[in-house]
């Protein structure tokens, strides 16, 4: 085969290709002529029909969002339900002019800036032809006057529906918590198929906790709609599986007691059952209206909310960090019985001062207490006893103390946002400040002062570990679960190990001690012996909010700027031989922990003490044949 | 004989952006049009899936990852292919067989290996990997191809393809058999063998309809009369009628369909995007769109035309009337003129695995055109 027949079939090969790509080329042009005839068919010829056909297609699917499950506290009572309210919606597609439409519609209901702003951003986000909220929670003369002329606007409709309400509104806003509106950041973390139809979410407390279980699970309503989107009938329904109801562990009465106890002032109040961790009572003050961010808070209010000097929606219970002050002495007291640093009968003598070795700087007491002992400086809250033992344990092993009561670490309360609080050590405050550790702090630390801070909750907790003589309890405000959808789901207690000693007795001793602060001649909250009925073992605190340098002189409570006055703290169980209550009790600014914040540790427990003293006594029905019938003798 | 490769394409390029196409193998007018395509594909997406920004960036990185693809592939001279291909096919056919003895059942169909970190469907590489073969084995024996010649290259194409129709995947196996058959086109095979096994085939359809699951039986019936089923099998094909019918001639405006968002349209993002774009876009917006991707398809039949040895031809070729067949079936699936098939509008149904396959076949066509030599005196 020659060089040029391979050229010539070298060209005979591409002419046979590209004869048949041209026919391939022609063939297609002419299928997708086809197509193109296709669609004259349908789109122009039949145009009409396929119209007709389009506005009959009125078979829609519609979200039904479920029913929130309520909040119960302890005994049942209704924490948080839902009422039945109506709601001003519409189809922003089938409104011909947005504007003038609300416009119009404002003339008849009150429709604000911030209803027309989120009704924009609730478009942003929604699928094409969704029903919208413009208004929530209409007036009854609302609804009628609206009723009247919804026929002049098209894609406008009132809808009924549930919204969230609080019958006790102030009380217990910090443990129920709210719901609100769901906004961009609640988006990222739902699953927007649950939550279609769905306006509310959970934002803080028990409601935000307990999200997933109040929920439920939509339903689905298959319905005919007309032109205008409007539902004529329904055609299929599935029922939405409504939310379960949570019982909270808390008291509604002795929630109302505490928050009560503190009124007027700034402060919380955290009451535990010691066997089980239950929360009976989280009290913080100032509170909020829950009903208000349930109905739509404007901007305006929640940033005065928000930035109030005394934030009432910071919850103190367990966000609340303050320094414990002289309520970890019987912590470091147990202490200093383990590790022998003091036998139970051994004297020191207290001059109102003390020096380290060597040392020129002087630590105050509160005043001269003379010859005591360990059972005594906690009775008096002698603050020259623990300097000492603060500085002979050594700041490592003197935090390990502390963090062995749970100090430093959350909790695992089942709410949401708990902070740690500190136990400082010389690691900490080298990555904290960049500075080494003087020893001068940790001799302060022995009185709960310096870089040290504890909640309130765990305040509650370390007097619930005392209660159990070194128990442990994890806090929890969750009951139980119940309503349709499964069996009731109920708590369960997780074994935290326990505070180990090797004297038993030495439990006796300190708990001994923390009675004679309620009961004894000396003792810091003796007042409470002629208010109480009860054995209660306590310790008071005082947190200095700052430092009074030497040579200043010292300044009476009542005469000090609020901002510099002190916290009171108080830290209590009862009844010391059989604990049915734990308490926590900070007053900030209250000056100190015996006259602010012992009396309200002090009510609380009578209260509950009392109540369950009403509740054990079981009166027996009369029965007048026990009169009659002598008694066999 | 010297041969001297050019590493550009036929025209000289005039601006320096043509000369940066060049350099980058890249054909200009094909290259606008994919572009022109994709564009209106991330519109009409906008408008399908309820104005949703997530599915645009999705399907935005999914092109944009294409046209990488593309320009990858574009980047290997036919020549290696070529040494390639018997190896490649053998090993796709390999994997096939994997498929039916371990693969990962989806949606009623063993179609997938799962490797773990990624699964894939070799079936859709098939759609290439067939024509690659039929061409390697057609180029060294002549055009026309002679009758046995066009023989073997039928069972090359059956084999894959009836283990893919037992997957079961009729779409894609049709598909697959459909771009292997028209390399034997491409070759020239004589008219009259052409007729006689079209004859052949035509007779043999009452077979193949016993060998038919009921699901594609379902189907072939619901096509030829779609009111047998309206709330069933038919809806989708009479919901989309209605959709692209009542667009009219210019269409109900971007974003204004009213079948589309009302949720009466199955498969709006995927399958039955031309459905959406033909109720917003009208007959107009329609035609224009069947007029891009006939120059797509006319641009790569020329630039197959074009190449200078038979394999890149033929392949080349092939690959463009596969393009063709994607958009035939799909918008005349949508407008009820063939059967519900499950083919995907390249470049603007949602989802990333035909992605692949169109931009792999676009940028083989892109590297036969680039990488052509020519013979200097």
């Amino acid at each position: 085969m020659g060089l040029s027949e391979r050229f010539r079939d070298h060209e005979n090969e591409q002419r046979v290709f590209q004869m048949r790509a041209l026919v391939a080329g022609v063939i297609a042009a002419l299928l997708l002529a086809g197509v193109v005839g296709r669609l004259v068919m349908l789109q122009y010829v039949d145009h009409g029909h396929y119209t007709t056909l389009s506005d009959n297609n009125r078979v829609r699917l519609h979200a039904v969002p479920p029913t929130r499950g309520l909040i119960r506290d302890r005994e049942g009572r209704i924490l948080a339900q839902n009422l039945p309210s109506y709601n001003l919606e519409l189809v922003p597609e089938r409104v011909d002019d947005l504007d003038a439409t609300i416009e119009e519609l404002d003339a008849l209901v009150d429709i604000d800036e911030r209803d027309i702003e989120r009704l924009r951003a609730s478009w942003a986000r929604s699928r094409p032809f969704e029903s919208l909220p413009l208004r929530f929670r209409l007036s009854e003369e609302e609804v009628a006057r609206l009723s009247v002329s919804l026929h002049r606007f098209p894609g406008v409709d009132i809808v009924a529906s549930l919204s969230r309400h609080y019958p006790h509104g102030e009380v217990g806003s910090h443990v129920v918590g709210y719901v609100g509106r769901i906004d961009q950041s609640d988006l990222r973390r739902l699953d927007a198929n649950r939550y279609r139809g769905t306006n509310h979410v959970g934002k803080v407390g028990a409601e935000y906790q307990f999200e997933n279980v109040l929920h439920g699970e939509p339903g689905y309503r298959q319905v005919e709609v007309n032109v205008q989107g409007r539902v004529l009938r329904v055609l299929d329904e599935e029922s939405p599986k409504p939310g379960r109801d949570v019982h909270l562990t808390i008291d509604l009465e002795l929630q109302r007691i505490a928050e009560e106890a503190l009124a007027g002032q700034a402060g919380a109040v955290v009451a535990l059952e010691p066997s089980t961790g239950e929360v009976l009572a989280l009290a913080s003050t100032p509170r909020f209206d829950p009903n208000r961010f349930a109905h739509g808070i404007g901007r305006d209010m929640y940033d005065l909310l928000q930035s109030s000097p005394r934030k009432p929606l910071l919850n103190r219970a367990l966000r609340g960090e303050y320094a414990p002050g002289s309520t970890v002495k019987p912590i470091l007291a147990l202490h200093a019985l383990e590790d022998g640093l003091r036998g139970p009968d051994e004297s020191i003598h207290c001059k109102g001062y003390y020096r380290l070795p060597g040392g020129s700087r002087r630590y105050r007491d509160w005043r001269v207490h003379g010859h005591l002992d360990l059972a005594q400086s906690i009775e008096q809250s002698c603050n020259v006893m623990f300097y000492d033992l603060a500085y002979e344990t050594g700041i490592d092993n003197l935090a390990t103390t502390y963090r062995r009561f749970g100090l430093g670490q959350q909790t695992g309360i089942d709410l949401p946002g708990e902070r740690s609080g500190l136990v400082p050590d010389p690691d900490w405050k080298r990555g904290a400040m960049g500075e080494p550790w003087h020893r001068g702090e940790t001799v302060i630390h022995g009185i709960g002062q310096g870089f040290m801070s504890v909640t309130p909750l765990q305040l509650a907790s370390v007097a619930a570990t005392f209660a159990n003589r070194g128990r442990p309890v994890r806090p929890r405000v969750y009951q139980e679960v119940t309503g349709d959808g499964g069996e009731p789901i109920r708590a369960e207690l997780p074994d935290l190990g326990s505070v180990d000693v090797d004297n038993e007795a030495h439990w006796e001793y300190i708990i001994d001690a923390m009675v004679d602060v309620t009961r004894g001649e000396q003792g810091t909250a003796r007042s409470m012996r002629w208010r109480s009925p009860n054995v209660i073992a306590g310790k008071t605190g005082t947190a200095q909010v700052y430092s009074r340098p030497d040579g200043v002189e010292a300044v009476d409570h009542e005469d000090q700027i609020y901002e510099l006055r002190n916290h009171g703290l108080f830290f209590a169980f009862a009844p010391e031989d059989n604990p049915h209550i734990a308490i926590g009790v900070i007053v900030e600014h209250g000056g100190g922990g015996s006259s602010a914040a012992a009396p309200v540790a002090q009510e609380v427990i009578d209260a509950w003490l009392e109540k369950r003293e009403r509740e054990a006594f079981v009166p027996q029905p009369f029965d007048p044949d026990t009169l009659l019938e002598p008694a066999d003798e | 004989m010297s041969e001297t490769v050019l590493t550009g394409g036929s025209q000289p390029a005039a601006t320096a952006g043509g000369r940066l196409l060049q350099a980058l193998r890249l054909d200009p007018p094909l290259l606008l049009g994919l572009i022109a395509v994709s564009v209106v594909g991330l519109m009409v997406l906008y408008s399908a899936s309820g104005a949703s920004p997530d599915t645009v960036i999705n399907q935005g990185i999914r092109l944009g990852i294409g046209f990488v693809l593309m320009l990858a592939v574009a980047q290997i001279p036919p020549r290696n292919l070529r040494q390639w291909t018997p190896w490649i096919y053998v090993a796709a056919i390999g994997l096939l067989v994997w498929v039916a003895v371990a693969g990962v059942v989806g949606q009623g169909a063993q179609r997938w290996i799962d490797l773990g970190f990624i699964r894939f469907q070799p079936s859709e590489a098939m759609k290439i990997i067939v024509p690659m073969m039929v061409a390697w084995y057609l180029a060294d024996r002549g055009l026309p191809v002679r009758l046995p010649h066009a023989l073997v290259a039928f069972v090359i194409v059956l084999v894959p393809a009836a283990m893919i129709a037992r997957q079961p995947d009729l779409g894609t196996a049709l598909l697959v058999a459909a771009t292997g058959l028209f390399v034997v086109f491409l070759a020239g095979l004589r008219w009259r063998w052409i007729f006689a096994i079209g004859g052949l085939a035509a007779a043999a359809a009452p077979v193949v309809w016993m060998f038919m699951q009921q699901y594609q039986r379902e189907r072939v019936l619901t096509f030829l009369n779609p009111e047998r089923d309206p709330l069933g099998a038919g809806y989708h094909i009479i919901q989309s009628k209605i959709a692209v019918g009542s667009g009219g001639l210019y269409g109900k405006g971007w974003l204004n369909g009213t079948q589309s968002h009302l949720d009466f349209l199955p498969e709006r993002s995927t399958d039955f995007v031309f459905a959406v774009f033909g109720e917003e876009f009208g007959l107009f917006g329609a035609v224009v769109l069947i007029l891009i991707y006939l120059f797509i398809i006319g641009r790569c039949l020329y630039l197959a035309g074009q190449a200078q040895d038979n394999f890149s031809r033929l392949l080349a070729g092939s690959l463009a009337l596969m393009v063709f067949v994607y958009v035939f079936v799909n918008i005349g699936m949508a407008t009820g003129l063939l059967p519900v098939v499950g083919i995907p509008l390249p470049l603007v149904s949602y989802g990333g695995t035909a992605m692949v396959t169109v931009f792999a076949a676009f940028g083989i066509i892109m590297s036969i055109h680039s990488h052509k030599r020519v013979f200097a005196p």
